[in-house]
């Protein structure tokens, strides 16, 4: 059980990085985080102790296999995650060519 | 079990706490590096091979996008002064994982414990999957026919975020 709640704090490690940091690379790194946590979780969830990797031998028949469900959403996510990091990082550094700074508090631009 | 997992996982923690506090980015994006990395070894000790591939691959690629554009712009990271915005902004993190804490308490009951939970909606799934995909591996069963639709809603995801860096990266930016 232990393993969840380490699992947890990694997530909220990152939503605190999200909602103090200031710097725009930080933010992005902290939302990498999240993913991760999310991912493990995912894992985590489809174990089962004693199971073996969802890989059929024909020759030799296993009884129990560890969930196949989980690893197929998170490795749909792990892929869908790596296009947002890109874009995210695609507008961070438009953002730093733009002012000449990546902390938020100095892009008076965007003040409504 | 348990144990490796949860030690791998502790050094995760330390990984991702030093790359929000360092002061060099550079050094940030190497330690977002150890936790994606230490993910791989995860994903390897809950025997899920199909994962850890996929993630050494995307963590390499991810963390070559970070440090191209960390040396395209700056190092340091401006000093951040505690006035009272920051204040403000520790007091709302702090209430929200407060709140968060409690609902995951309350959710944490309802899991199976780990490594004891059993197939649900996967056994039709499982069951002669072989000879329904035929593929020997049953996770590409899953991605490529059963949920078939999901993947190609990823495709056009992907897409999209590949035609969005595109344009960003082409316009002009107004003076």
């Amino acid at each position: 059980m232990i393993v969840y709640w380490l699992c947890f704090i990694l997530f909220l490690v990152g939503l605190y990085g999200v909602i103090t940091r200031r710097n725009l690379i930080k933010i992005a790194i902290s939302l990498s985080i999240m993913e991760f946590s999310t991912f493990l979780f995912f894992a985590l969830v489809g174990y089962f102790e004693g199971g073996v990797a969802p890989i059929v031998d024909p020759a030799d028949p296993v009884k129990l296999y560890v969930d196949p469900l989980p690893q197929a959403l998170v490795l749909t996510a792990i892929v869908i995650g790596l296009a947002t990091t890109a874009l995210l990082m695609a507008v961070i550094i438009r953002i730093y060519r733009k002012y000449g700074s990546l902390d938020i508090r100095e892009i008076k631009n965007l003040r409504g | 079990m348990e144990i490796a997992i949860s030690v791998i996982t502790g050094f995760m923690i330390i990984g991702a706490l030093y790359a929000i506090h360092a002061r060099d980015l550079l050094s940030a994006v190497i330690a977002c590096g150890i936790v994606g990395y230490s993910l791989v070894i995860c994903f390897l000790l809950l025997k899920a091979p199909d994962l850890a591939i996929v993630q050494i691959v995307i963590e390499t690629i991810t963390l070559i996008i970070m440090v191209a554009v960390v040396l395209d712009s700056t190092r340091e990271e401006k000093y951040q002064k505690f006035d009272r915005q920051g204040y403000f902004t520790a007091i709302l993190s702090i209430l929200i994982i407060v709140v968060l804490f409690y609902f995951m308490m309350n959710s944490v009951s309802s899991l199976d414990p780990f490594g004891e939970g059993k197939l649900r909606m996967a056994q039709s799934y499982v069951e002669g999957a072989t000879e329904k995909t035929g593929s020997a591996n049953l996770v590409t069963g899953v991605v490529f026919d059963f949920r078939g639709y999901d993947t190609l809603g990823e495709a056009t995801v992907l897409v999209t975020a590949v035609l969005g860096v595109l344009t960003i990266m082409r316009i002009k930016g107004k003076k």
